[in-house]
Parts: structure tokens; C-alpha cells; sequence
């Protein structure tokens, strides 16, 4: 898939936070095979004392992973703190790639929608490339492309929750109206069978960190990411089936004797 | 200074990696200077839990803390006397019962709670809660008291103590060099880098704890520890930062709400004290021991200081007394 004239080869996106050490992190990303890793910017973690950067040693350890850095403003509950903080991780990682989280409420951590399009607004006319983590909502999503965003991001369901796809119906809707947009899973996937499904719907990408975080062997639960990943795009390239509510036999019966 | 003829060892830091080592150093007959900075706030251990608790610490850590930490309760026990062995409880708030789930799958050594249960062993906490993990061999400690207790004991015993900078120390003068300075050792040890920790402390004479209340929580482990007299210690967060700076709203707005959450009187606390301070760590958050010409570094403790100390201050005497051979791997 292409993404703001980047040409990635594997579908699925990792997160840097939560693992039990960046050791385990580090052995996640290279068993998942991603090209891209998205790393979360704080102000307290981006200064120090004598104005160095005080995070500086972990995101090292990200860069030296040799994936592509998307950083995020995960946390940030304003417009304004998402547009420092994008300005932070542009100077800190090099990079006009900014994933764009403004946060509308606490518990389900769901996007403010209206804050995210005004975000996505200004840092796509100051030069960032936006990926936007959003909702299903066909209106938003037509409103950050008119802002400028080149992808989308809408999640599964909440952050963290590992609940998988919770309104398929919305997500297929999603698909069927930008089908040249390239869309990405943000958010939701609990388990593989969780991204297969989204890959399955003709998702472009899958973008996840809890689950594989959080499982007791990460590097595991990420090759099984990656694989579930990559069949759930086979399958949809391969032009599944449809489902029907009655048994349809897979050998003929033309010339069978009939018994009733 | 002692007149035994043991080698003559230079203790550089006096957190809790330092003093632990040089307990099992001096314990061995070997004659120590305590070096140390006068200032106890540049200590990642002043800010520590205290909690020595293996069990709990392998559901969230690597496994391998299990098995390293397991001797630590008796090891405090027998060091310093303010040393509880009261075990510790794990909560979760309702909506985050998954996490308890999850923890228990990844723990062992605990037995699990009702809410009757609960109630008998922390009677404050009787009816908020319905399900709990205790971890019954689990101990905690005062980091300060202990700390300054160790201090105590070593000079007791003829440990040299030196309040200043180690470099003006001339290295040729001991036999070995053990270098404990945590994040301060940076710059000989590429690979650390610092963990941020934010803590309270709090003043809540209306509630009565015995032991370590955790908190489960999706992304950080909370803690409340009881230090005796109505004080309690909450911690502590997690940073990939070496910021010494302030603890900041957000952090502290995330530590009472755990504690609210444990019970609504810490709404009524006074807020002691608020502290933030750099854990060592290197990438695999696990301690390492390494030796480079006379000097031996001991470091890495992440959120561990208490727990692995004892540990690894066996291996560090176990080197320099040569009591075993293949000790000189710089993983442990």
C-alpha cells in the first residue's frame, strides 16, 4: 500500500508503548515484520534539564529499530496540545508523518471528532502529513480528507478495550465510499482474528499495540498479528465468498439417485 | 576503618543498591568507604514503594523477577526491624476487572478474595470491593528508615563514610571500586537510560492499612503503601524519561484517583510530600552486574532496587571473594 507517496509492504502497524521493557518491544516489531512504528510524545518527556531531550534514550532505542517513526499525539484533549505536540515530534523524529489523536472523553478515549478535523486542518496547511485516528462516521471522514488528510484511521472500537470491530456495518459503509483512500484499523484489535476481519472487510492496514503489548509473550502475539494480517488480505484480494442461509452442496448432485 | 586485613572497597552511591552491597561486602570482612552525595533527594531509592514484592512484580515484569526476588523478604527481615511481612492485596475498580483477571493468570503465590475476605484483612477496605489477589509471603519496608538504617549498621561496624564527590577519592587506595550511582553512572554505561517515577505522600489519619494495596489500572500499576502513622506513599508512574523535573498535574491527578478510588476519606488527606526522581534501567528493565577494570557496576534496577539488591549484592561479594566461579556474565 502507498501512503502520502510511501510505498509500504507489510499491512500492520505497531505501537512502542506498554511492553514490559524495550527489549520486548524491540523483538515484537522485528517479529511482526511492520515497517512502521508509532511512538507517543509527551512535553515532560521531551525536555530535560540544560534543554536536552529528556526521552531521548527510549526514542533512540525506536530508531535504531531501522522502521519507519509515526509519531502520535495520543493523550492530547485539545487542538492546541495536539498541534504542540505535533510540532514537538516533528523536530524530535525528522518526520512530516504525524498520527493525530485529539481525545473527546476520558473513559472510551473516543475521538473529538470536530477538534480532530480543526487539528488536521492546521498541520496539513503547516506541512505535516496527517494520519488522523477518527471514528466510522462517513460526514468526518469526507471533512479531514477536505482538510487535507491523504489516509484514515478509524478505530475498531476503543483504545485498549481489545473488542475487535464493533460496528462492521459502519466500517464496510467507511470502505465502499473512499475506496481509494487508503484506511487503516486504528484501535480495538484484541486478537488476530480481530485484524483478519478488518483485512477481510478490504481494510488497507491494521494499526495496534495493546494486544501485543500486553500478551504475556509480545513477540509471539505479533507474528501471529502479522500472519492473520496478511491472510485477511490475501482473502480479500482472493474475493471471498458470500455467506447464504442455506446448505449449498460442494459436489453435484446432478445424476445422484434420488432416495425421497 | 577496621584492622582486619580484608581487601579495602570503595562503595560509590549510597541508594539502596550501594548499602545493600556493602552490607554483604562488610559482612565478609571487607573494609568499606561509603561514598556517597549529601543530598538524599538525588536517590532514586528515597522515592521508592518499598514493597518487596516478587509475585507481584513477575505478572507485570519478566518472569525471571519471581525467581530473583524470592529470598528478598527474609533477607530485609533479617537487615533491618521495621521490615513487615504482611503480605500484599491486588484490586482492581470494577470496570477494570479484566486486568485482575489477567494478573492472576500471570502471578502465583496468592490466593484469591472475596469481599469477606477483604474485610478481615483490611477492615477499611470492607464492602468496596469484590474480588482481590493477596500475596502472603510479600513484605514491605519505610525505604528511608531502611535506608538510613543500613547506613547506621555499616558505620557501626567501621565502615568509612565520605560526603562528597567520589572522583576526588584516589582508586589506587582500594582493592576494588563498586560502583552503584544509578542514573549518576550514565556516562560509563551507554546503554542506560532513565525511567521517570512520580509519587505522593500523603497523610490520612482516617484510614488503617496494613499491608500494600495495588491497583490495577490499564496503564499504569498504582500503589499505596502504608509507612505507619496514618502516611502513606502512592506511586508510581512510568516515563520514558529522564526529566528529574517536578511531578507534573496530569501525574498527580492520576495518583488520587487511585486513591480515592480505594477508599473516598483520601479525598480528606494532606498532601506530605510530591516527589519525582529517574529509575536506572537498561533494555530489558533487568539488572546488570559488569566489571570493568577495578571498578564493578552495579545497575540497572529499574523498579526493582529493593527487591533484586539483596541478590545481587551476593553476586558482587561472591566475585570479589571468589566464592564462585562464571560470575563475571553481565547478565543476571
Amino acid at each position: 500500500m502507498q501512503v502520502y507517496g510511501t510505498e509500504l509492504a507489510s499491512r500492520l502497524l505497531l505501537g512502542t508503548a506498554l511492553y514490559p521493557s524495550p527489549t520486548d518491544m524491540a523483538e515484537a516489531v522485528r517479529a511482526s515484520g511492520t515497517e512502521v512504528v508509532t511512538v507517543s510524545l509527551r512535553r515532560e518527556t521531551a525536555h530535560g534539564e540544560d534543554g536536552i531531550q529528556a526521552g531521548q534514550q527510549f526514542w533512540g532505542l525506536v530508531q535504531s529499530l531501522g522502521v519507519r517513526v509515526l509519531p502520535n499525539t495520543a493523550g492530547c484533549h485539545s487542538v492546541k496540545e495536539a498541534v504542540t505536540t505535533a510540532q514537538m515530534a516533528r523536530e524530535v523524529f525528522d518526520t512530516p508523518w504525524i498520527k493525530l489523536e485529539v481525545i473527546g472523553d476520558s473513559d472510551t478515549l473516543q475521538p473529538d471528532v470536530f477538534g480532530l478535523v480543526e487539528a488536521a486542518r492546521i498541520l496539513a496547511a503547516d506541512g505535516f502529513q496527517v494520519f488522523p485516528y477518527t471514528t466510522e462516521d462517513l460526514v468526518v471522514a469526507g471533512k479531514l480528507l477536505d482538510a487535507g488528510c491523504e489516509v484514515l484511521m478509524p478505530w475498531g472500537a476503543p483504545i485498549g478495550s481489545g473488542r475487535g470491530l464493533n460496528n462492521p456495518y459502519g466500517l464496510r459503509s467507511l470502505r465502499a465510499h473512499f475506496p481509494n483512500v487508503p484506511l487503516v484499523i486504528d484501535a480495538g484489535i484484541g486478537l488476530p482474528s480481530h485484524a483478519a476481519a478488518a483485512m477481510e472487510l478490504g481494510y488497507d492496514a491494521v494499526l495496534l499495540n495493546t494486544a501485543v503489548a500486553k500478551a504475556a509473550r509480545p513477540a509471539a502475539m505479533a507474528a501471529a498479528m502479522a500472519r492473520a494480517v496478511e491472510a485477511g488480505r490475501l482473502a480479500f484480494e482472493a474475493g471471498p465468498m458470500e455467506a447464504r442461509d442455506m446448505a449449498s452442496p460442494s459436489t453435484p448432485l446432478l445424476g445422484m439417485a434420488a432416495f425421497s | 576503618m577496621t584492622t582486619s586485613a580484608g581487601p579495602r572497597i570503595l562503595v560509590i552511591g549510597a541508594g539502596v543498591s550501594g548499602l545493600v552491597t556493602a552490607t554483604a561486602l562488610a559482612a565478609r570482612g571487607a573494609r568499606i568507604v561509603l561514598a556517597e552525595r549529601p543530598e538524599a533527594s538525588t536517590r532514586a531509592s528515597h522515592f521508592a514503594g518499598g514493597m518487596l514484592a516478587p509475585w507481584c512484580e513477575a505478572a507485570t515484569a519478566s518472569p525471571d523477577i519471581a525467581t530473583m526476588g524470592a529470598a528478598a523478604p527474609s533477607w530485609w527481615l533479617q537487615h533491618f526491624k521495621g521490615t513487615r511481612q504482611a503480605g500484599s492485596l491486588v484490586l482492581a475498580p470494577r470496570r477494570d476487572s479484566a486486568e485482575l483477571q489477567t494478573f492472576a493468570r500471570r502471578a502465583s503465590h496468592f490466593r484469591t478474595l472475596d469481599a469477606e475476605g477483604i474485610a478481615a484483612l483490611e477492615k477499611d477496605l470492607a464492602g468496596r470491593f469484590s474480588r482481590a489477589l493477596f500475596f502472603p509471603d510479600e513484605a514491605h519496608l519505610d525505604p528511608r528508615a531502611a535506608l538510613a538504617s543500613l547506613t547506621a549498621g555499616l558505620v557501626a561496624g567501621g565502615a568509612d563514610h565520605y560526603r562528597g564527590n567520589a572522583e576526588e577519592l584516589d582508586r589506587q587506595d582500594f582493592d576494588h571500586v563498586v560502583d552503584c550511582r544509578g542514573f549518576g553512572a550514565a556516562a560509563a554505561l551507554p546503554e542506560l537510560r532513565g525511567v521517570r517515577g512520580e509519587m505522593l505522600v500523603l497523610r490520612c489519619p482516617d484510614i488503617a492499612l496494613s499491608r500494600p494495596v495495588r491497583l490495577l489500572h490499564p496503564r499504569i500499576p498504582l500503589y499505596i503503601v502504608p509507612r505507619g502513622d496514618g502516611v502513606f506513599m502512592i506511586g508510581a508512574t512510568m516515563i520514558e524519561s529522564a526529566n528529574r523535573g517536578a511531578i507534573t498535574a496530569r501525574s498527580t491527578m492520576e495518583l488520587l484517583n487511585a486513591a480515592y478510588t480505594l477508599h473516598p476519606a483520601f479525598g480528606e488527606a494532606e498532601i506530605l510530600e510530591t516527589g519525582a526522581n529517574i529509575r536506572p534501567a537498561f533494555p530489558d528493565n533487568m539488572p546488570r552486574i559488569s566489571w570493568e577494570g577495578r571498578t564493578i557496576h552495579v545497575n540497572g534496577m529499574h523498579r526493582h532496587g529493593f527487591l533484586l539488591s539483596p541478590l545481587l549484592a551476593e553476586r558482587v561479594a561472591g566475585m570479589i571473594f571468589g566464592e564462585k566461579d562464571n560470575l563475571l556474565e553481565s547478565q543476571p
